[in-house]
């Protein structure tokens, strides 16, 4: 019988075992976080990727059984009413790199 | 002229309450430094230009008897602390001419008692870094010696009160970065209890453990500007009021993890660990060796948790709204050509490290296994915290490192290794200075406490004199 645990004990070993990332793994991430790489940054980010997680896959091998994830960290809501804010409207606007209107200007989406 | 260098906010406070030293006075001689030093050590991104102006309106405070500890006190504060129409940063490229919009709760909570705000300092982008080499505009360097790093990320802070250019700075610490550059400067920095300081205000990068702190060259200053800045937010919701808890009376016992302690540490900060635990020995503490297994795994679990939280906070990064924009053939093509010109190499790294994390496939493996080992770190300082009131390491494994030494990242990450743990548990924690190696350069000791036991962090120097 397979439970979680065994899971991730197998999932452990096939990391250690395995090439975890390769120059597409690299292009993907890259395509998710919105960077545009040169050739070189991709290798280069390829072999930093590979030592740093060699080093933080090692949390695979300790035993922490009796530890359920909980997040204690939990939304907190306020009354949803008009408050005083002390930041202008004006400052904000200030801030946009292209506006028309006082309104907030992108190329179209679709 | 005032020898800024060696004075404290403590005394500055009590020189002008006595009417001896005005504010103006006092930031003059600070900006007769600034003008000295700044251009060799790159302190200071801005130096705020009516410094002046508001050290008059200090004086105008101090005289009509309505002024703190602080009126008048020129600090510094790290360049991802919001000032109301002051740009702020986060020493990169992407805010190079953001303005802020508001003021962070703690500059609400210094401006009303008068602090003088001289300027913003250099750090590593967006907090990124243990040396200061990760900013956009250049390394701040090391006061004590200009071929080494001053620590990171707030190096900046560090270097400009070491230096004299203010008596006091603000910083943010998420995994060391201030008590790793107080201690490669020889300051005292301290990182709050996790949300004992609003984070309103400041650039966020890594949420779960971003927390604000002070800078100082004693811990009775380290402990006035604390005192000043701590307090309940509204706007953040993870803040809480220190009031609210009760900590137990402060008995004296260090707690010292041994076999944590037994490789990677210069054997030189090692001695100066033993003789600083002696002294303190002698001046009534009692020390006990703990085991504390889990504390190893900080530093990989810090390696997971904060690169995913830094991708997901970054990611608002888009130049729509404010920031830098490259404009491309749509907009996809433009979030990612503005993303790939204002972020540095080190974000970039992290933000690819931490939506691997995060990805399908890995996400159980890395980022749900490093919360249930932080979740274990947690547990096991809360049972050492039965045995013993403080734990003691050295802050770093080195003294400064010279620049350019440290070219692996993971190598630059290894020396983090005894800060991360207070901020993975939410920790108080201190840096405080404990003499300087053969070479000039200082030590530092690291002393961290139970929950809301922040004040009992301040009391320790005076005994290791």
């Amino acid at each position: 019988m397979w439970g979680t645990q065994d899971y991730s004990v197998l999932f452990f070993y096939l990391f250690c075992y395995t090439k975890e990332v390769n120059i597409k793994d690299v292009e993907n991430l890259a395509e998710l976080a919105k960077l545009e790489l040169s050739a070189e940054e991709k290798k280069e980010l390829l072999s930093d990727l590979e030592g740093i997680l060699d080093y933080v896959k090692q949390i695979g091998e300790v035993k922490v059984e009796d530890i359920k994830l909980d997040y204690t960290l939990h939304n907190v809501w306020r009354e949803d009413v008009l408050e005083q804010r002390e930041f202008s409207t004006e400052r904000i606007r200030e801030q946009f790199p292209d506006s028309q209107d006082g309104f907030v200007k992108v190329k179209k989406i679709l | 002229m005032i020898d800024v260098k060696n004075l404290t906010i403590e005394k500055a406070g009590a020189m002008m309450q006595k009417g001896e030293l005005t504010s103006v006075g006092l930031v003059s001689a600070c900006l007769k430094n600034i003008e000295e030093k700044n251009k060799e050590l790159n302190v200071f991104l801005e130096v705020f230009a009516d410094a002046l102006e508001q050290a008059k309106r200090a004086d105008v405070l101090i005289k009509s008897g309505k002024g703190t500890k602080l009126t008048g006190i020129p600090m510094a504060i790290k360049d991802n602390i919001l000032i109301t129409g002051r740009k702020v940063s986060s020493a990169s490229k992407m805010l190079e001419n953001y303005v802020a919009s508001y003021d962070a709760f703690i500059i609400k909570k210094l401006k009303s008692e008068g602090v003088v705000f001289i300027g913003r300092t250099n750090m590593d982008e967006f907090a990124m870094g243990s040396s200061t080499e990760n900013s956009a505009y250049g390394p701040t360097k090391n006061p004590n010696d200009p071929s080494r790093v001053p620590g990171g990320s707030s190096g900046g802070s560090a270097a400009a009160v070491f230096s004299g250019m203010a008596l006091g700075a603000l910083g943010s610490d998420t995994g060391g970065s201030i008590r790793q550059p107080a201690s490669f400067c020889g300051l005292v920095g301290m990182k709050p209890t996790y949300g004992a300081v609003s984070r309103s205000g400041l650039t966020a990068m890594s949420s779960s453990l971003d927390q604000i702190g002070p800078f100082a060259k004693t811990s009775e200053d380290a402990e006035i500007i604390f005192k000043a800045i701590v307090g309940k937010d509204k706007m953040d919701s993870t803040s809480l009021s220190l009031a609210d808890y009760k900590s137990s009376p402060v008995r004296k016992i260090i707690g010292v993890p041994r076999d944590f302690l037994a490789k990677g540490v210069d054997p030189e900060v090692l001695k100066n660990f033993e003789e600083s635990l002696a002294k303190l020995k002698r001046a009534g503490y009692l020390t006990k060796d703990i085991v504390m297994p889990y504390l190893k795994y900080s530093l990989p679990v810090y390696y997971i948790i904060m690169p995913a939280e830094v991708s997901t906070n970054l990611s608002r990064l888009d130049g729509v709204r404010y920031g830098l924009r490259n404009e491309g053939q749509n907009i996809f093509d433009m979030f990612k050509k503005s993303r790939s010109a204002g972020f540095g190499r080190e974000t970039r790294r992290r933000m690819i490290l931490g939506a691997y994390v995060l990805s399908h496939g890995y996400y159980d493996a890395y980022y749900n296994k490093a919360w249930q080992v932080r979740r274990a770190i947690i547990k096991e300082y809360q049972n050492t915290f039965k045995d013993v009131d403080f734990v003691m390491t050295p802050t770093v494994p080195t003294t400064a490192f010279k620049f350019g030494e440290k070219k692996d990242p993971l190598q630059m990450y290894l020396g983090d290794i005894f800060t991360v743990s207070a901020n993975l548990a939410g920790l108080p924690a201190i840096s405080i200075p404990s003499g300087v190696s053969v070479a000039g350069l200082p030590f530092g000791l690291e002393f961290t406490a139970p929950p809301y036991a922040d004040a009992s962090l301040f009391a320790i120097q005076k005994d290791l004199q």
